[in-house]
């Protein structure tokens, strides 16, 4: 599936017209401190945003605010149509639309990949073991790892544990897919195989929102790169774009920097 | 009447049976509820935190003694009429319960804040996160200082004598009264208690050991 004009995959259906996320005006705080400044986003379905930006500018609040992770302040979230009150139900109902791979994977260690990748959808959706199962093994094969599965995550390498966290993400079938630094835990000779995972999630139509400073990866699967400082998005364009053509100065210091440690 | 004979020796076992049992019973009831005060020291609202939080230094700040008398004697007060046991098995329970709480409330604050945040990404409710997730690990960790609690409970069970309840200490010393061989009855008093308590130290002393091998 080479496509011959474009090295970007942004030609994958992007359906501009449905909204699958939705910030405005959103405000956080951390006692004192505003980490949130008034942010705004839409996301449409099947769109992959890279966020990046420097370190304690935000990035993580953005996405954890997403699935109540974090409560804001004041602004509204919606997600697939629902909006996300302080009320327990609305939280949920957004959850089990959201799923979340963190930077330090936060697999479950006394549980087996299997049971990891299960447990939600017995609990949550309440399926048989059998049937959960079924479904957990599938998605461990579509990331490459279901020899593992009756394993331990102490058991796998950091790449392979990254690639269940994916994983036990998917089985829960979320709308979108939330990404906080996925790959800045591992090894160097770990990353490309969780970047590759995620380019296949990418491809198969998966609306994404990723932190990462993978600028390969940026340019490669992003529609969208969305610069954030001191509390707010301030640049948001094309990889093309960004990349090459910079507007902001911030948005400049930042890129010589990182291109000049990757 | 003044040799150490079989009747004597049934007589301390009597007594053992008694420690033994009010050690389960306290040690189940603390558990029970103990878990119940760890849950509501984590808990999200902070009027169940503090109400939790004062349960446990209220009995972590007065003497067992005290908490022995006036339990025993606010039961007679209260015009509640019950024998020795009840009150006994109420006091300890209600220690244990304190302790072992804070033991757990320790355990469970000491995991990673990501295994709450994972949980809670993949939208597990409270009780999933609770008993799939947290305590499973919580337990593990308390294994060592649970145990290590159960020996300070079962030799804490002497305390009960003081207001009649015939357990192995008290029982020692009635013998010892009886037959005038102090040094021989509390030897062997001594003895069964050591029995019993030895072998649970050195198993929580080497589940800790090889607890710090795996994290190494
Ligand atoms: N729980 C918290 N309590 C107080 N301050 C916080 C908390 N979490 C984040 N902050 C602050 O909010 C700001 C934004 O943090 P955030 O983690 O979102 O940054 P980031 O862009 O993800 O940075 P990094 O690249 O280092 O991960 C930082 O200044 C941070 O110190
Ligand atoms: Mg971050």
């Amino acid at each position: 599936m080479q496509k011959t004009t474009s090295a970007n995959t942004a030609s994958m259906s992007v359906s501009e017209n449905e909204t699958l996320i939705e910030l405005k005006n959103i405000n956080k705080w951390f006692g004192g401190f505003h980490a949130l400044k008034d942010v705004s986003l839409k996301v449409s379905k099947g769109e992959r945003i890279v966020l990046c930006g420097p370190s304690g500018s935000g990035k993580s609040t953005l996405i954890r605010c997403i699935n109540h992770l974090e409560a804001i302040k004041d602004g509204t979230i919606t997600v697939a149509g629902k909006e996300m009150k302080h009320d327990a139900k609305s939280i949920d109902s957004v959850r089990r639309e959201v799923g979340m791979v963190f930077q330090s994977f936060n697999l479950f260690p006394h549980l087996k990949i299997i049971d990891n990748c299960s447990l939600a959808l017995r609990r949550v959706k309440r399926l048989q073991r059998e049937e959960a199962e079924v479904i957990a093994r599938r998605y461990l094969d579509r990331v490459h790892i279901l020899e593992q599965a009756d394993k331990y995550p102490a058991q796998l390498s950091g790449g392979q544990q990254q690639r269940v966290a994916i994983a036990r993400a998917l089985c829960m079938e979320p709308k979108v897919m939330l990404f906080d630094e996925p790959t800045s835990a591992l090894d160097p000779e770990m990353v490309k195989e969780v970047l590759d995972t995620m380019i296949g999630l990418a491809e198969d139509g998966m609306t994404m929102i990723c932190v990462t400073h993978e600028m390969g990866f940026a340019r490669k699967v992003a529609n969208r790169v969305l610069f954030m400082a001191d509390g707010q998005i301030l640049e948001e364009s094309a990889p093309d774009e960004f990349f090459s053509n910079p507007k902001h100065e911030r948005t400049k210091a930042f890129l010589g920097e990182i291109l000049a440690h990757n | 009447m003044d040799a150490f004979g079989l009747p004597e020796i049934f007589f301390l076992l009597q007594g053992l049976k008694w420690t033994v049992l009010l050690t389960i019973i306290s040690f189940i009831g603390g558990g029970v509820i103990g878990l119940l005060i760890a849950l509501a020291r984590v808990s999200s609202s902070s009027v169940i935190q503090r109400l939790a939080a004062a349960y446990i230094a209220l009995f972590q700040g007065t003497p067992l003694l005290m908490q022995l008398f006036i339990i025993y004697y606010g039961l007679a007060l209260l015009q509640f009429n019950v024998d020795a046991w009840i009150a006994v098995s109420f006091a300890y329970t209600a220690h244990a319960s304190a302790f072992l709480g804070d033991i757990w409330r320790g355990t469970i604050q000491s995991l990673p804040r990501g295994q709450t945040e994972a949980s809670n990404a993949l939208s597990l409710g409270y009780v999933s996160r609770m008993r799939d997730i947290i305590l499973p690990q919580a337990l593990k960790i308390s294994l060592p200082a649970t145990i290590g609690f159960a020996v300070q409970l079962t030799k804490g069970t002497s305390l009960a004598a003081i207001v009649g309840f015939i357990e192995l200490a008290r029982a020692g010393q009635i013998v010892s009264n009886l037959i005038f061989q102090p040094l021989l009855v509390f030897g062997i008093v001594g003895i069964i208690y050591f029995v019993i308590c030895w072998p649970m130290s050195i198993w929580g002393t080497r589940m800790e050991r090889r607890m710090s091998q795996n994290h190494a």
